[in-house]
């Protein structure tokens, strides 16, 4: 017996299972927003609101406005997928990988200044390498989902009825866009 | 075995090419923490391959369907199954296991503790083990009832053929041993000497071993979030026809108020060792004296490990709840009061924390409105308590294993719930933090509330999980031997710590000498009566006479189906027709399976009067 078949017994209905998927991915990204608050509230509990000049303003803002573009894409993505459309649910997360990729670039460039100024050994250094970090690292695993979502669309395994497995990717990466949305004021305007 | 072989050896090769990528990169040593850690990290994935993540998770990735464990029999034990009953099975015995190795760290520090000054371990050794059994029977508090139990019955009580997710939960079992063996390995890297609560910034400065234990603790965060996430996803959507909010078994309420809190919680103190890992390893500096601060670890800290304790008694309520109203024929007494009281509990345990930092130096301004909130959380922790008495009132009281050992969480949650008041009010807490006062208080809670209640809960479920009964004079001997040892070993305590003994000390003034010698005498016959327990559950799941679908003519769901359950729980879908602790009404019908044969139905009535 495989898992997929494993309760076909009682839930003959197909709408059971995206159902179950969708309910426990929205707890899971809720169980992640307790994990950033842990972290964003360290911020404001060793540093207030103190943030050191020599901010790069201007990458940060840069690199902002490319994650929430990356949002759009992916969310195209999803739709073209939920009208079958393969070829464009390929270009829209090839774009959304690209805008990810950059964002990464840029939060690289940000972490080597940051190294300079305000190293992790210093208040607002630690807040600021371990929320940056965290952040990356979901950055980099939603990249990873994207990757696989890409792979198993282009073979054909997704469809405008069977689509989960890119919905659940596109939900993850709205909310690695939403504790951007967070971290960002947090470190850089407050 | 064969999975578990694969697991141990791709474990193994992970941490050596791990330890390896880093000394070769890095050129330190091979226990340099940063080499500790890509070994621990590759060796956590090397495992999970190897036990049966590349079958059940990996082929779906690359576009296959994923396999997982088929087998039947003793070996399905060892392999990646995602047959809840199996994997209740896996966290009880492994949970159980862990018991017994924290309870003979604890007879190591009775033994200790019996006269002043030192005799079997030096100073620095008797910390460790402290810490030692401390986190241990931290882990078996927290996923024993919720972990075994709560994946055994849940489903079944809610007429589920499984959890919503079935191969994550096999996957949150299997990240448990990693678990276990970090923070056993931990003594080779020079063990953990900060407690189970590891404050910085001695947890910063101590031996490597505290590596060891932030990231076992941080996978066993990762299991107890995966595992709450399933169950909370299960009860929801997965509950049988007719099984509506009001008619949920007390004990599934219990699990779901229970996941409530760790799956939100948890990460903190994940969060809290992160951070102290990266102060070791990364270079920052939350929790150094000159820069950091302390009191961030202690916030962080306490946000979690507050809530845990609700973590760990929640099902505790839940298995003395459904025992009391089965053992004493009688409905469940207020229950839809219970659930509020369930959930308030959920709700107010979060809003305390700073209950454990009176003397910390935090500001003065926040002790009093910790200290009201505290209190307050007496009223559900009340209700609860008041339902238990109410439905052992004037009850027709059947006094088997269970009842008598849920007899003695009764006795022992109050004692542990009234001193508790003492610790909540700010001017008694100063006077009476850090003694062993707060040692025995906690005991109570926590091993009179959650320990008795896995205790208590594993005589209950035995005949439904092996099909066995246990042996009936030894488990109501072992329920009154185990109930009065314990309380012998933890009163003599509270006057201890009232007259300022401080907790986690190695050595004493000779003042308290009396206190402690009948405490460790008491604690050594506490820890033999657990050779009686082992003994009888050992000795019943294999020669036990046969104990039938129903030994205790309960209702719920659980209770409906053969001992133990077929693969699927259920042979059709169980309709839930009436509420499952109406004992003694008449007529009243809990469920019904309306596919089955009409003698099978009959059969099924009879039991449920």
């Amino acid at each position: 017996m495989t898992a997929d078949t494993m309760h076909s017994e009682y839930h003959q209905d197909t709408a059971f299972q995206p159902r179950a998927n969708r309910l426990g991915l929205w707890f899971f990204i809720m169980s992640e927003c307790f994990l950033f608050g842990a972290f964003l509230s360290a911020r404001y509990f060793t540093t207030g609101t103190f943030r050191p000049e020599e901010l790069n303003q201007k990458l940060a803002l840069a690199i902002t406005i490319v994650l929430l573009a990356s949002s759009i894409s992916a969310y195209l993505a999803e739709a073209s997928m939920a009208h079958n459309e393969r070829k464009r649910f390929a270009l829209w997360t090839t774009v959304t990988i690209g805008m990810a990729g950059i964002f990464l670039i840029g939060v690289a460039i940000e972490l080597y200044e940051a190294t300079l100024h305000y190293p992790p050994g210093t208040p607002y250094g630690s807040a600021y390498f371990m929320l940056i970090g965290l952040h990356a690292f979901h950055v980099i695993t939603g990249m990873v989902g994207l990757f696989i979502v890409l792979f198993l669309g282009m073979r054909g395994r997704f469809g405008s009825d069977n689509y989960w497995g890119v919905e659940g990717v596109v939900k993850y990466w709205h909310f690695v866009d939403l504790a951007w949305v967070l971290i960002y004021p947090t470190l850089y305007l407050f | 075995m064969k999975y578990v072989a694969r697991g141990l050896v791709l474990a193994v090769t992970g941490y050596l090419s791990g330890v390896a990528l880093t000394v070769i990169i890095n050129g330190n040593g091979a226990t340099d923490e940063l080499a500790v850690i890509a070994g621990y990290v590759l060796a956590l994935i090397g495992w999970l391959a190897g036990v049966g993540g590349i079958e059940a998770f990996g082929r779906q990735w690359i576009g296959k369907t994923p396999k997982v464990s088929e087998s039947q029999g003793w070996k399905r034990y060892f392999e990646f199954s995602i047959d809840h009953k199996v994997i209740g099975i896996q966290y009880g015995v492994t949970l159980i296991s862990v018991l017994l190795i924290g309870g003979l760290s604890a007879m190591i520090m009775r033994i200790e503790l019996a006269s002043p000054g030192m005799g079997v371990v030096d100073l620095d050794d008797f910390n460790k083990i402290v810490s030692m059994h401390g986190i241990l029977m931290v882990a078996v508090a927290v996923a024993g009832v919720i972990g075994a139990f709560g994946n055994y019955v849940i489903p079944i009580q809610i007429g589920a053929a499984d959890m919503a997710f079935p191969r994550l939960n096999a996957l949150a079992y299997w990240l448990l041993p990693p678990v276990a063996v970090g923070l056993l390995g931990a003594p080779f890297l020079g063990a953990f000497n900060a407690g189970w609560t590891s404050y910085a910034p001695l947890s910063v400065t101590n031996d490597s071993g505290q590596i060891l234990f932030n990231l076992a603790i941080i996978t066993f965060g990762l299991v107890s979030i995966l595992g709450a996430l399933n169950i909370l996803v299960t009860v929801i959507t997965m509950r049988a026809p007719g099984m509506t909010w009001g008619r949920l078994p007390i004990f599934t309420w219990a699990g779901f108020a229970t996941s409530l809190l760790a799956f939100t919680v948890t990460q903190f103190f994940a969060a809290a060792l992160v951070l102290v890992t990266m102060d070791r390893v990364a270079g920052t500096a939350f929790f150094s004296p000159d820069v950091g601060t302390g009191l961030l670890y202690e916030h962080i800290f306490w946000f979690y490990s507050h809530p845990a304790v609700y973590i760990m008694v929640l099902p505790g309520f839940g298995v003395i709840l459904e025992l009391v109203t089965t053992f004493a024929r009688k409905p469940l007494f207020a229950y839809k009061a219970v659930v509020a009281a369930l959930l308030s509990i959920v709700g107010l345990s979060v809003v305390v924390w700073a209950h454990h930092m009176f003397t910390s130096g935090m500001a003065d301004f926040l002790h009093g409105p910790f200290m009201i909130l505290t209190e307050a959380i007496s009223i559900p922790t009340g209700i609860i308590f008041l339902s238990i008495i109410g439905t052992l009132w004037q009850g027709r009281l059947w006094f088997r294993t269970p009842l008598i050992v849920a007899f003695g969480w009764l006795f022992n949650f109050l004692i542990g719930g009234i001193t508790g008041i003492f610790l909540a009010d700010v001017a008694t807490d100063i006077h009476l933090h850090d003694t062993y006062f707060v040692v025995a208080h906690f005991h109570y809670t926590i091993v009179g509330g959650a320990i008795f209640a896995l205790l208590a809960a594993t005589f209950y479920w035995f005949p439904k999980i092996t099909g066995r009964m246990y042996n009936e004079t030894a488990g109501r001997i072992f329920g009154i031997w185990v109930t009065l040892a314990f309380n012998a070993t933890f009163i003599p305590l509270f006057w201890a710590g009232m007259n300022g003994m401080n907790r986690r000390v190695g050595d004493y003034p000779a003042a308290f000498e009396g206190a402690n010698k009948f405490a460790s005498v008491s604690a050594l016959i506490l820890g033999a009566s657990f050779l009686l327990f082992v003994g009888n559950l050992l000795y019943s799941a294999i020669r036990g006479p046969k104990a039938g679908p129903n030994p205790w003519n309960a209702r719920t769901l659980e209770w409906l189906v053969e001992s133990p359950p077929s693969q699927h729980n259920f042979h059709s879908q169980p309709r839930i027709v009436g509420h499952p602790y109406d004992y003694g009404v008449e007529g009243s019908i809990h469920a019904h399976f309306p596919d089955e044969e009409p003698h099978a139905e009959e059969q099924r009535e009879e039991v449920t009067v």
